[in-house]
This record gives structure tokens, sequence and C-alpha cells, in this order.
């Protein structure tokens, strides 16, 4: 037994070890994370303004976009909209007179997490802009602010104290999902994890190890978005 | 779209749904159990148990289920082989199938959640009632059961909703670990009838079935505790 937890040296930095392969598969996790939840934010930002002050038809659209991919699993999603995504590009590439293109990995995994965090980020942002007072809204209109700038102005900073723990969660359940392409075959830190563990055998090392650096990316980015909150409530009264 | 093949794999997919509930109602039945006590001993009760609980609840939170599944499922299995007399003994069939992996993941998953979200509806409970419990000569369980449990549940239930349908969602991972539950079925049929989108699409409308079925029957359920005025 003991030499199931022997098997440390495998991570190295050696060109035996599996160290860097596992460092890149974190950057490329980092990479399609950060890519997606952007995505997600400007996807929830228009999807709540649809939402909030849209035409019948948008909020219908936007209501089923959002019932329905809050029920259905990612692993379902990530396999529908990523064959659906490549063949209907392709597809139309194929109308326009082009060849078909091989789209990568890394932007498929971007739009296909993006498009659930949207979903997600919808329903975030709609509660904090609701819950923003409509005298400071009206106050703005009456200055004569156009809504562009009422948006930028007032909407946008009065929202983001509602908004951030909601979105901080997004963003650690983002990270965690990125594993899920692992399943797709995009090489990210689960499936070098995978990998590595499979054709060693060191099951517990490997494993073990891609645990730690989630979980350093969690505990850091909770780090990081305690501080945000604060900056975003100074000067409002302590809560509780 | 060609759905012909739906009249031959719809049997499959009933024992694939079987499979989905089973793991669904069982992981949080028996996670509800562990995060009742994990959520208790953070608001009250010895400091180090607290300490524990809230480490565990961190690290299940912080690192991907799928990574926790395949530690338990690769890295057990491979502890197994190694304790002498395994194979002959009466617990191998059940150690050698991937199931019981798949529920020990996924109870371990809904402790740590629920684990969070309990110790929140613990803390939300006024002081005021526990101490009038108290003051009406209840023993400590006896406020448990009867006040401090009932309150908290009552506070978090819409949020347990919402809790429980994610873990629905995360269900087909267990197919990864050759579980054959929906989506696992679902596999099995893309790869024998070379259809892309169509079991797909099925596979995504059970769960859209399965999510509303865990809504209705919490609505309902809200609906049956008395809310305070």
């Amino acid at each position: 037994m003991s030499d199931l937890f022997a098997n440390w040296h495998l991570l190295s930095f050696s060109d035996d070890g599996w160290g860097w392969a596992m460092l890149n598969g974190l950057f490329s996790t980092i990479k399609i994370a950060v890519g997606a939840y952007l995505l997600g934010l400007t996807l929830g930002l228009f999807g709540a303004l649809g939402k909030l002050h849209g035409g019948v038809v948008t909020r219908w659209l936007l209501e089923i976009y959002t019932t329905l991919i809050r029920a259905v699993p990612e692993l379902v999603l990530i396999l529908l909209l990523y064959y659906a995504g490549t063949g209907a590009i392709n597809q139309l590439l194929d109308l326009m007179g082009y060849r078909p293109i091989d789209i990568s990995g890394l932007v498929a995994g971007i739009a296909v997490l993006g498009i659930v965090q949207g979903a997600y980020a919808t329903e975030v942002i709609r509660g904090a802009m609701r819950a923003i007072p409509k005298g400071q809204i009206e106050a703005a209109q009456a200055f004569g602010m156009s809504s562009s700038t009422v948006l930028k102005r007032i909407t946008i900073p009065a929202m983001i104290p509602h908004a951030l723990p909601g979105l901080a969660n997004l963003w650690l359940i983002v990270m965690k999902d990125t594993a899920l392409l692992a399943v797709v075959g995009f090489s990210e830190l689960a499936l070098v994890t995978r990998q590595a563990a499979g054709l060693t055998q060191a099951y517990w090392v490997f494993f073990l190890a891609a645990g730690a650096l989630y979980l350093c990316l969690t505990l850091v980015s909770n780090i990081g978005f305690r501080s945000l909150e604060k900056h975003a409530r100074r000067g409002q009264p302590e809560l509780g | 779209m060609v759905w012909s093949w739906i009249p031959e794999y719809l049997p499959k997919f009933a024992e694939g749904l079987w499979i989905t509930i089973q793991l669904l109602t069982l992981s949080i039945f028996l996670g509800m159990l562990f995060a009742i006590p994990i959520g208790l001993v953070q608001v009250t009760g010895p400091r180090w148990l607290g300490a524990i609980a809230r480490g565990f609840c961190t690290v299940v939170r912080g690192t991907p289920l799928l990574i926790q599944l395949w530690l338990l499922y690769y890295g057990l299995g491979a502890l197994f082989p190694m304790v002498p007399g395994i194979r002959e003994s009466f617990l191998w069939p059940i150690l050698r199938e991937a199931f019981p992996f798949a529920l020990l993941a996924f109870t371990i998953s809904v402790a740590g959640y629920e684990g969070e979200i309990m110790r929140g509806a613990f803390k939300s409970v006024p002081k005021g009632e526990l101490e009038a419990a108290r003051a009406f000569g209840m023993s400590r369980f006896t406020v448990l059961r009867r006040i401090w449990l009932p309150r908290a549940l009552q506070n978090v239930f819409p949020t347990l909703a919402g809790e429980f349908v994610l873990t629905l969602k995360s269900t087909p991972l267990a197919a990864t670990i050759t579980v054959f539950d929906v989506y696992g079925i679902g596999s099995i049929v893309r790869q024998e009838t070379y259809r892309i989108y169509e079991p797909l699409l099925f596979v995504a409308a059970i769960y859209i079935c399965l999510t509303a079925v865990i809504v209705l029957v919490m609505g309902w359920l809200e609906r049956r505790v008395p809310r305070p005025a």
C-alpha cells in the first residue's frame, strides 16, 4: 500500500515527470474558465436587460433559454452544443462556398461553457438589477441621461454589490465545469490527470494533485472575490 | 431527424432511468443524513469538530465532482485488490460494481454542499426560539428535533429544491465510470445507431421531465410546511 503514495516523483518537473503537463493542463483550464466566464457575463448582462426591458417575444425566448439550460445536465449540453455548433458553422461555411474548418477545442469549450454560464448569469444579474431602488433610475432619467448612460453610470455600478456573491459562485462553478470538457476530449487539467494516472497507474498521486490544484484555484478566487466585494460595498453600511 | 430507434431502446432507457432515480434519491437521502450533523457542528458543538466539518465542506465544494468520482473509483479500486482475502469475501461482488462508488461520491458531494447550506439554516433560526424551548424544559435533543431542525429546514426549502436539481444534473458523470444511467444508455444508442442529435435530445427531454418532477415535489412539500406569519 505504501507504494501507492510513494510515487510523488511522478509529479516532478524533470523529463520523466508529469509536472509540466499538469501545469499546462491547469493553464488551459484557467484560459477556458476565464473565457467562458466573460462570455457568460456578457450574455447574462444582455439577457437580464432583455428580460427586464425587452418585448414579449424577447422575454419568452430568454425564458426558454434560461429554463432549458438550467434543466439539462451540463454534460448533455456540452455534447449537444458542441456537435450542433460545429455542425451549424460548417454548414454555413458550406453554403457560402468555403471549406469546412476544424474548430479548436479552446474556442468550442469557451463557447459551450459560456452559453451555459450565460443562462445562470442572466438570472443573477436580473435579480441584482431589480434590487436597485427605482428612484435612482428615475433620478438619472430626470437628469436627462440617455438609457445607455443610465446603464453605464447607474444600473451597472449599483447592481454589482448585489450580484457579486452570485457571480462569485458562478465563477467557482465554471472552473469546476471545465473538468467536464475532459469527457469530450479537450485537453485540460482533468484529462491530463486521467491520462497520466492511467499510464502510470498512480491514481492517488495524480487525482490528489489535481484536486489540490483545483482547490488552490478556488481558495485564491475566494480571497479575490472577498476583496472585490469589500471594494464594491465601500460606503455602504455593514450587512448583518 | 430519425426517431425509429426509440421503441427498440425504450426498455434500456427504462433501466437507465431506474438507475438515475436510485442514484439521485439514495445519494440525497444519505447525503442529507450527513449534512445535518455537518451543518450543526459548525454552529454549535466543539470547535475542532466544527473545523473538521468546515474543512470537509471546503474541499468537497472546491474540487470538481468528476475528480472526486475518479479518485474514489480508480483510487479505491486500485487499493482493494491489495487487501488479502478480499476476492473471496462476500463484499467482492459489490466492490467490483461501479454503482457503489458513484453512490459514495455523490453522497459525499451532497453532504458537502448541503452541509454548508444547513450551517446557514441552523444559524438563521432566532436564538429566542431555542431559549424559549429550553425554558419549557426540553432537553437539548428535543429542542433540535422539535424546534431547531424543523425551523432550519423550513428556511432553506426553496434552496434545497435548487440544490437537488443540481445533484440530478451531475448524475450523468457516473456514466464516466461505467454506470449505465439515462445518459449512459444515450451514449450506447449514439454508438450503435450512429445518430448524434436524436439520442442527446431524447436524454435532455428525460432530464427536463425529472427536473420538473423535483420542482413539483419540492413545491408540494414546501406548501405542506406551515410558514411563519
